[in-house]
């Protein structure tokens, strides 16, 4: 945390009458900011509304963090089976461009179980060049980063 | 070369529209556009997916701050999307060619310059382009604290990413911008039309119903077999809903209290200011909601999907007399 940034964020923390308490502050709450502060309102002593840069709160931070790691387990999971050939290399590059099949469904247009049925090694391994074109637009990799896996 | 001002923002459309509103010559604040547009709402739309969980929305539907704000002060905007990538990334150049700078729909994953853990799917991100250097745009994204600078390839993907509310390129700037705004009408018309949305809405999934029903969905799911693995994924997600997608703390909650402030001072009304203290009262309970449900996902307390509904019933509660108090504005 810089100098800066850290009385803002107390400034937040307190004007929340007693929600957040100042011992649940930790002092590393800049994780999935990156360093950015981002603006917040929040009542000054005397109850006036003022944008406050906030380096961050824990229950948000924790929120996106534990969403981010669970997606990554979900990408290391299905490089290991694409590496074991149990699963085509599309469900790791889904997961590896933070989408699961709900989200690859709005982008591609095809229904969910149209892009389940494509993480078969067999079956994605004959998919037409057209269909393919699709995924390829959808991920943003070539044809080639699609049928392969990051080297071991 | 256009001179914009950039000003940082908690979301990034009420700060797109204030910040171009402002450029064009009517100063507004961002919890003035966001009031004026009759915008907070809560929403539990199952049936829209983000990233594989149910929509959960403390505002309205993404373009309404834009359409709200126009009604409102009986101006237009420009807003054009595009079939063709090629014809959209021209139409960009010839803005900024001309001087002019435009808010955009974009897709936050595309945008190289968010930190990384900030990158996901959703397709209605806005900011503002005021320039181009060689490959890069110049771009004015409200939510952070500096201009950024965004490659013309990014750029091309982030307003053709498909998918749920997608962009298509769409491009917005403001024509007869008023020179100023008349409060005394406005602001009572803007709050009569979002007392509607929270309290007289037609589905009961939609305003303060919408904030008891997630509380019942909540203590169902305690009960049920996704107590271990999907409740705290769900409750993280409710989380990030209220508190990072940008919404200024408590769900737009704070934001809106900023509005009422405004509002009282310029109309030298005392019922908006108590209102005020009034939603900060909710705000703070959705951020204690917040942190208690952290608090349980993390086994720093025991899980109680109980006291979750309960909590929300209070919101709701809260939430109802607060609109109360707004019956005769």
């Amino acid at each position: 945390m810089t100098a800066a940034s850290g009385p803002a964020s107390l400034c937040v923390i307190e004007s929340w009458t007693g929600a957040v308490k100042k011992e649940d502050v930790p002092q590393d709450k800049a994780a999935a900011l990156g360093g950015q502060r981002k603006l917040l309102y929040a009542v000054d002593d005397k109850g006036e509304y003022t944008g406050v840069a906030s380096v961050g709160w824990e229950p948000e931070d924790y929120a996106t963090t534990t969403a981010v790691k669970e997606i990554d387990r979900l990408r290391d999971d299905a490089l290991a089976r694409a590496r074991k050939g149990t699963t085509a290399p599309l469900e790791y590059h889904m997961y590896a461009r933070r989408m699961e099949p709900a989200t690859l469904s709005q982008t591609t247009g095809w229904p969910e179980w149209r892009v389940r049925r494509h993480f078969r090694p067999g079956v994605f391994a004959k998919l037409p060049a057209r269909m393919i074109a699709r995924y390829v637009d959808a991920l943003g990799l070539t044809a080639e980063e699609l049928h392969g896996l990051p080297p071991e | 070369m256009i001179e914009f001002q950039h000003r940082q923002s908690a979301h990034c459309e009420t700060g797109v529209v204030s910040n171009l509103l402002t450029h064009n010559g009517l100063a507004m604040s961002e919890p003035m556009a966001f009031g004026l547009s009759s915008s907070m709402t809560f929403a539990y739309i199952p049936m829209v997916k983000m990233a594989g969980m149910p929509l959960i929305g403390y505002r309205h539907l993404p373009g309404s701050v834009i359409s709200g704000v126009a009604k409102r002060l009986k101006m237009k905007w420009d807003k054009r999307t595009f079939s063709s990538p090629d014809d959209g990334m021209k139409a960009l150049d010839a803005h900024l060619e001309s001087g002019r700078a435009v808010g955009m729909q974009t897709s936050v994953y595309w945008l190289p310059y968010f930190p990384p853990d900030m990158r996901f799917h959703f397709n209605a991100h806005n900011l503002v382009a005021y320039g181009r250097e060689g490959d890069d745009y110049l771009v004015s994204d409200p939510v952070f604290e500096q201009p950024n600078r965004c490659d013309a390839a990014s750029m091309r993907k982030a307003r053709f990413a498909k998918g749920a509310m997608a962009a298509k390129g769409m491009l917005y700037y403001p024509v007869d911008t008023p020179s100023e705004i008349d409060y005394a009408e406005a602001v009572p018309t803007a709050i009569r039309w979002n007392r509607k949305t929270m309290t007289k809405a037609p589905i009961p999934i939609v305003g303060i119903r919408g904030i008891r029903y997630l509380g019942r969905k909540i203590s169902r799911l305690g009960k049920g077999a996704e107590r271990e693995k999907y409740l705290p994924l769900y409750l993280g997600h409710i989380v990030r809903m209220q508190e990072e997608i940008g919404t200024g703390g408590a769900g737009f909650r704070f934001i809106y209290a900023a509005f009422l402030q405004e509002s009282a001072a310029k109309l030298n009304n005392p019922l908006l200011k108590d209102a005020a203290v009034k939603l900060t009262d909710a705000g703070d309970e959705w951020r204690r909601f917040a942190l208690q449900a952290t608090k349980m996902c993390r086994g720093r307390m025991k899980m109680d999907t109980d006291v979750l509904e309960g909590q929300l019933n209070k919101i709701a509660d809260q939430e109802r007399d607060f609109w109360k108090m707004l019956v005769e504005v």
